[in-house]
């Protein structure tokens, strides 16, 4: 600390305020990010009246668990919620095996057809058929309400796959030359040498399609309509967007203002059930953000 | 030995001579697509058939903004209309509108977007301290984590007549409802959740190369100003010029979920962007046809920004674009 400040006070006046404004900066942004999320905590725990009256209070007798125990209550939350579990997983790891299985041979410099095959991944990053012919082709192959129509058009991501071949092309080339004296085919080579070797690319890699799936919900909005396969974020769109919790929800509250206000609350404690999995989950993967990041920044 | 094991395509071409060049080498290839054939049928056929089946197949299936699609026909015999949809789109009232929409949504959200995470990270590499360093980049990548539909709930809370902030201002008015705030809610809202995310790129960057180089320029009295200048942006640069060209190149296609999702009957005027309404007339009014036209005419902007964009770089930049 003492260090710190005698290096702080030897610089100039400008180059002072500077820093002191930097951080007053970082600061605000902090606290930007924070105060919104904060509250959206301690007003899921207030009763909806007191909520509405006069805002947040720290009077504890005016808070309650009633939008948690509301919530629990619905099963299509439930239901949500383990289809998006096994959604955001499926889909994971089908994209990241998928993406690794493309990666391998792009990574290796002797691989015939890699300008074409590269080509043909590219292309498709600028350019796609949209909406409509997607929609249309998912629909002849008979996928619509079926889970793989949520698991199989996205599987494909370019970006992903350029950046496990830029990891793939940074570890030694020795790796398989060793093992391919020792007789490892390819295949072995790739499940044995491979895999453990590029942990930290799988991992980013698993997080971020199991993030993007947990969070979308247009494919699901267009393709299914069965209820029973709806994903989380499809039930809670129908209460943060459109303003009308599950019936279930609010069978025996009495008048249409009660019923609002409850509404409002039923809005806090959704949030907060249907974000909270990401955000224990994403910091324990945070050591391996920076290398994923840097491995597909690599030009090539 | 290595040579033996990992054959090189090009390996026999020296000792053949020209005439024979291109026979030799597609010998040479077959031989080494027989030799590696687990390459090609374990590792290339997944991806590859997926690519063809949900990537170019509906890329051939653009045709149909070309015809009057009928399910009965399909589309490769349904009616032939040339042009006729993209006329209808450029003739129609709305087009100006939905193109400008587009466009300003998205420079604005260009114009934030780009510079944000750049002085976020400059400023995150002034923090000498590692553990706080790592806290404070734990609590700024939080919102990336966080839906689009939460994302538009919070802000639906937040924005209501009722909400906190009209509680704060002392007023009571419907944001969501003005076609005037639209934009403001969707910018700000995206530089909320997305700038710290963005910001890790350049903290990396930043991080690997440049902290030897500070030094030395504090020794040679530089000032905070000229060592970002030239010690931080140079570090930096290649990776902006990438950004800035995707993300240019990007423009058209704007995060439409949460414009979607932050859509109102009367804030339609500003919000209703392309996206939105190739989705609205393919998928809700069935006018597949119109609707695949209008997503093709906002794709091919985008390659052409693309284009435009990458050139202007590269000319800018001494011959380096992507």
């Amino acid at each position: 600390m003492n260090m710190k400040m005698k290096k702080f006070k030897k610089l100039s006046f400008s180059d002072k305020s500077i820093t002191i404004s930097g951080y007053v900066g970082v600061a605000l942004f902090v606290l930007a990010i924070i105060i919104p999320l904060i509250y959206i905590v301690i007003a899921s725990f207030m009763d909806p009246i007191t909520l509405n009256n006069q805002g947040i209070t720290f009077d504890f007798s005016k808070w309650s668990m009633e939008g948690y125990t509301r919530v629990f209550q619905d099963d299509m939350i439930l239901r949500g919620f383990f289809n998006s579990v096994f959604y955001s997983t499926a889909y994971a790891v089908i994209s990241v095996g998928i993406t690794l299985l493309a990666a391998y041979p792009l990574s290796r410099p002797d691989f015939v057809g890699k300008k074409i095959i590269t080509t043909l991944y590219i292309i498709t990053m600028f350019f796609g058929g949209g909406l409509m012919p997607t929609y249309l082709l998912v629909d002849n192959l008979k996928l619509i309400n079926t889970v793989w129509a949520i698991l199989l058009p996205g599987a494909i991501n370019v970006w992903n796959i350029i950046l496990a071949r830029t990891y793939f092309q940074s570890l030694p080339k020795e790796l398989r030359e060793a093992s391919a004296i020792d007789g490892a085919s390819d295949i072995t080579h790739f499940f044995k040498i491979m895999i453990p070797v590029c942990k930290p690319i799988i991992a980013v890699l698993l997080l971020y399609q199991f993030v993007a799936q947990w969070n979308s919900y247009f494919d699901a909005m267009i393709y299914l309509d069965d209820a029973k396969l709806q994903p989380l974020q499809l039930v809670i769109r129908s209460i943060l967007i459109q303003n009308t919790p599950r019936p279930g929800m609010i069978a025996d509250v009495q008048s249409a203002a009660a019923m609002a206000k409850m509404a409002q609350l039923l809005k806090y404690s959704t949030i907060v059930v249907s974000s909270l999995p990401l955000l224990v989950m994403y910091p324990f993967f945070q050591k391996y953000f920076d290398k994923g990041i840097m491995a597909g920044s690599v030009k090539g | 030995m290595t040579k033996n094991i990992l054959p090189n395509a090009n390996e026999s071409e020296t000792i053949l001579p020209k005439i024979n060049k291109k026979k030799s080498k597609m010998h040479s290839n077959l031989k080494y697509i027989k030799k590696n054939y687990q390459l090609y049928l374990f590792f290339t056929l997944p991806p590859l058939l997926l690519l063809i089946i949900f990537k170019y197949i509906p890329m051939g299936g653009v045709l149909i903004a070309f015809e009057d699609y009928s399910a009965i026909l399909g589309t490769l015999h349904s009616h032939w209309v040339g042009l006729k949809h993209f006329e209808r789109f450029l003739a129609s009232p709305d087009f100006m509108n939905l193109l400008m929409n587009t466009l300003k949504v998205s420079l604005y959200g260009l114009l934030w977007g780009f510079p944000l995470p750049i002085i976020l990270a400059l400023l995150l590499s002034r923090i000498k301290s590692e553990g706080i360093k790592k806290k404070i980049q734990l609590i700024l990548y939080a919102p990336n984590f966080i839906s689009v539909i939460v994302i538009s709930g919070m802000i639906i809370i937040f924005l209501s007549p009722i909400g906190p902030v009209n509680q704060f201002l002392g007023t009571a008015t419907n944001f969501m409802a003005m076609p005037s705030s639209f934009r403001t809610i969707y910018v700000a809202s995206s530089v909320w959740q997305a700038t710290g995310w963005a910001s890790i790129i350049y903290t990396a960057a930043l991080s690997g190369a440049s902290q030897e180089l500070t030094e030395a320029a504090v020794i040679d009295g530089a000032n905070i100003f000229q060592q970002i200048l030239n010690v931080d942006l140079p570090a930096i640069k290649p990776i902006m010029v990438i950004q800035f060209i995707l993300s240019a190149g990007n423009i058209m296609s704007v995060g439409f979920e949460k414009a979607l999702a932050l859509q109102t009957d009367l804030n339609l005027p500003t919000s209703e962007i392309l996206p939105t309404y190739v989705y609205k007339m393919g998928l809700l009014n069935g006018d597949y046809s119109f609707s695949t036209a209008v997503g093709l005419f906002n794709s091919v902007i985008n390659i052409v920004l693309l284009i435009v964009v990458n050139s202007i770089v590269k000319k800018l930049n001494e011959g380096e674009g992507i």
